[in-house]
This record gives structure tokens, sequence and C-alpha cells, in this order.
């Protein structure tokens, strides 16, 4: 158990050395926002019933652009292959990198929701649901985006084929999300992505460790 | 029984089999689909309702079986592939893949035109032709993976995960695409096939389909052939490749 | 005949319907066999050099 928290631990403090640390994928997000009345008009009724939705998917494409790191600098300097020969299963290491990129990389995003929300001139009433909604929809992220990592690790244009491969998988948990952001805590929508980020949770690590054997054999 | 599938499954008896199957398979397949054109195109009534748009589902429905059935078969040979580890499954899964998105790809034009005289619109989000939208991406990113993967072990085996992983997710994805249809579309919109099928729409429907699955299963049987005999070629070469530099190493 | 071509009025959909379904049909079925007789030549090349190397 120790070993899985110091690789959570490990993964986080890397994730502050290289690329910045969160401060990217914020500025990605905060940019992608700031897009969208450029393109539909400053219409505020109209931003604000597309609000959630918008906010959704620029948080998914933010996560997208971090995904292809994963794996990437472990497979570089050789580590990946040293996971895989480690006591750890490496089914558990999978859910501690997941784990750091959640944190690192989707919980800032979380918390600079209620700045960002504004610009989308989100309802105050809605700003509870689609916090919770986020917190509990985008650890499947995370976890459906590792199996993506995984296969595509050390391949050219890795990350354009990572993103193709992950978005399709990604379309349930963006209808249940944005559905149950603007709903309520304990409703239908919420529910089901609760029921997708578990069933992910349950999957993800597994197929995910196939996949690093398969890349790294 | 798995000695049987063993005996199917070595090269050499594929080989000779489909050889000697594909001549007939493709004269059945020629036959249904020119006796389906006829049924469809001439010899079948226009519907009472849906006039003469009906004859554009004859087009339609087979291409969205073969989506879904094509899929479902790529799926099969992948686990087939990852768990029996051979290189057939994994040969005429990359076979299906072009063949199976080339039908979604169908899917998704014809029912395009058949939405709009039937609503208007030529895309109207609804849930059938949305989960096909879908899965069209994921027979893309199938494709790409084979493509972008330059180790043959390796690509059959990462596609084959991310097969399954797509099968195991298409259920959910086209669950939440229907509950997702009914929140935002309007109670007008009618049902992608409309009012119950009567029988002399029935006759033409079955022999397109059964046509263009007997066109699947030819040209997976001819694709997968040429799989093996890439396979062969590149190891061809590359003993000759080999040998050319022993002998350059002898002559130099 | 004319009226059979019109299809009720709905012609600009069901023969495109038709048309793409033909097209791409016809561009599988084309893909796949020169795929196969491409291959096909390029073994019988392939042994040809192997038996002739082992000839001479």
């Amino acid at each position: 158990m120790r070993a899985f928290w110091a690789l959570v631990a490990r993964d986080i403090k890397l994730a502050g050395r290289l690329g910045g640390g969160p401060f990217v994928g914020l500025g990605f997000f905060i940019i992608v926002v700031t897009m969208v009345p450029f393109g539909v008009g400053a219409d505020l009724p109209l931003l604000s019933r597309i609000g959630p939705g918008v906010l959704w998917v620029a948080v998914l494409l933010a996560t997208l652009l971090s995904l292809d790191r994963l794996f990437q600098a472990d497979f570089e300097d050789g580590s990946l292959d040293l996971f895989l020969m480690s006591p750890l299963p490496v089914e558990m290491q999978v859910l501690a990198k997941c784990l750091a990129h959640w944190i690192t990389n989707t919980v800032p995003l979380i918390i600079a929701m209620p700045a960002v929300a504004f610009l989308v001139n989100l309802e105050t009433g809605i700003m509870l649901p689609l916090i919770v909604s986020l917190l509990v929809g985008t650890p499947s992220l995370s976890l459906i985006g590792a199996l993506g990592a995984a296969l595509t690790v050390g391949v050219r244009r890795g990350g354009l084929v990572l993103s193709l491969i992950v978005l399709p998988l990604y379309v349930p948990a963006l209808i249940f999300g944005a559905a149950a952001g603007t709903g309520d805590l304990m409703g239908t929508p919420m529910l089901f992505l609760g029921a997708f980020s578990l069933a992910s949770l349950a999957l993800a690590p597994f197929a995910a460790a196939a996949a690093l054997r398969i890349s790294v054999s | 029984m798995a000695k049987s599938i063993q005996r199917f499954a070595n090269p050499a008896r594929f080989m000779a089999l489909s050889g000697a199957v594909l001549p007939w398979a493709a004269a059945a397949t020629a036959l249904t689909l020119s006796i389906g054109l006829y049924l469809a195109l001439i010899a079948s009534p226009p519907d009472y309702q849906q006039g003469e748009t009906v004859r554009m589902m004859y087009v339609h429905v087979p291409s969205a079986w073969l989506a879904s059935a094509g899929y479902a078969s790529m799926a099969l040979a992948c686990a087939v592939g990852l768990i029996w580890r051979h290189p057939l499954a994994f040969a005429s899964a990359k076979a299906m893949a072009p063949l199976g998105a080339a039908f979604t790809f169908l899917a998704l034009v014809t029912g395009a035109l058949w939405g709009k005289p039937m609503w208007g619109a030529y895309w109207v989000w609804d849930a059938r032709l949305t989960s096909v939208l879908v899965l069209f991406f994921i027979y893309l990113g199938y494709i790409a993976l084979w493509e972008v993967i330059e180790d043959f072990g390796r690509a059959a085996r990462a596609t084959s995960v991310f097969c399954l992983a797509g099968a195991v997710n298409l259920p959910v994805i086209r669950f939440s695409v229907d509950w997702w249809n009914t929140l935002h579309q309007p109670a007008s919109v009618a049902r992608l096939d409309g009012p119950a099928i009567h029988s002399s729409i029935l006759t033409p429907l079955l022999v397109m389909a059964l046509g263009f699955t007997l066109l699947f299963v030819v040209l997976t049987l001819v694709r997968t052939r040429t799989e093996i005999m890439e396979r062969r070629a590149a190891s061809l070469e590359m003993q000759q490749a080999q040998a050319g530099m022993i002998v350059g190493a002898h002559n130099g | 005949m004319a009226e059979y071509f019109a299809m009720g009025g709905y012609a600009n959909f069901v023969w495109p319907a038709y048309g793409i379904t033909a097209l791409v049909t016809l561009g599988l079925i084309v893909w796949s066999v020169r795929g196969h007789r491409a291959v096909k030549t390029r073994i019988a090349a392939l042994e040809a050099r192997a038996n002739g190397a082992e000839g001479s």
C-alpha cells in the first residue's frame, strides 16, 4: 500500500516539475471556454443554457491533452519496464498514475470553476451540481484515458490517435455529466454518471495494464 | 472442439479452404444481390404511407445491420486472437474493419438521405444514427491504431484490446445516447423505422440483407487471404535481405 | 418510364442512396481484389528470386 501512495506522490511531484504543472492545462481550459462566446455570440441567456455542456467539453479536452504524457516519460527513460517487474501489481500502478493525473490535471480545473463560470453566465444555482458532476464523472476520464495512453505509448503521432480512440469512449461520461450538471444532485443522470465512473474504476485498470504489457513487450 | 478450431485455423488450410469456397460464395453473392436489387427497385410496390422513400430502406437497413454485425464479428475475432494467440484471428479482424467502417458510412449517408424527406432535415441527431456515428469513430480509431503501430504483433494485440473496450462500451454509449435523445428531442419527431414492416417490404429487405452479408463474408475472406500473404511476403523479404547481407559480407 | 425514375418525387433521395451504395460497394470489391492480386504477384516474384538464388 505504501508503494501505491509513493507512486502517486512521485507522479504528482513530476507533474509539477515538467510541463508547467497545472497551469498549462488551466490556461488551455480557460481559453477554450473563452472561444465559445466568440463562436456563438455574446447572447447571455444562450450562454447560460449551453454553459454546463461547454464547461464539460472544455474539461474533457483539457484532460485529453494531458493524457499522452501519462506513460510517455516513463516509457522514454525505461522506468516502464521496471514498473512491469515491480512487486506492486501493474493494475495498482495504473490506478496510482490515474489518481495522480486526476489530482494534477482535473482538480485544478474544478477548483477554478467558480471563477470561470461567469464567462458563460452560469446560473448560481447550477454551480453546485456542476462541480459535483465533475467530481463524480472526471475520474472516468482519467481511467479510460489511461487505457488509450497505454495503447499508444511510444507510437509516432500517438497523441492524435489517442484522442481519436478515447473520445468515443467518453461519450457516456459527457452525456450524463453535462445533464447531471444541470439537474439534481441525486437525479438520474448523476446516478448513471456515478455508475459509469465506478465501472471504469473496476475495468479500466485491468485493460490498461494489459495494454501496457502489450506496448512494452 | 479446440482441435477442430485449430484444424481450420492453420493458415495453409485456411488458404486452401478459402480458395475453394470463394468462387461459389462470390457467385452466390452476385445472384442474391441481383435478385435483391430487382425486388427492391422494380418488383416491390411503394409503401402506402412512406411512398417510394421506403426503397431507401432496402439499402439503409442492410448497411446498418452490417455495421453492427461487422463490429461484433471483429470483436469476436479479437477475443479469439487475444485468448488463443492465433494470427489468423488478428488477420481476419484487421480484414473486417474497413468493410464494417464502409457499411457504417453507408448507413449514415442513406440514413441522412432517408431523413430529409421524412423529417425535413438530413441530420436530426436521433438516437439510432447518432449511435452509428459514434460506432463509425470507433471503427476509425481501430483502423488508425493498426496504421500507426509499426510492429505487427503489438498492433494486433493493442487493436484487439481497443476493439473489446469499444465492444464493452458500445451498449453503454447506445444507452446514454438513447437517454440523451429523450431529453432533448421534441416528442413529435418520429422514430426512424416508422410504421410496422409488412410482408411486401420484408422480402426485398431480407434478400438485400442476405446479399450484403454474403458480400461482407466474401470480401473478408479475400482480405484475410491478402493479410496472410502480406505476412509471408514480409518474412520472405526479410529472409532475402539477410541472405543478401551475408552474401555481400562474403564478397566484400 | 420517366414516372418510374421520378420515384414519386423522391428521386433526389432514392437514386443517390443507391448510387453511393453501389459506389462504395464496388470500391470495396475493387480495392480488395487488387490488394489480393498485388500481394500474390509480390510473393511470386520473391519466391522466384529465392529459387533463383538457390540454383546459382
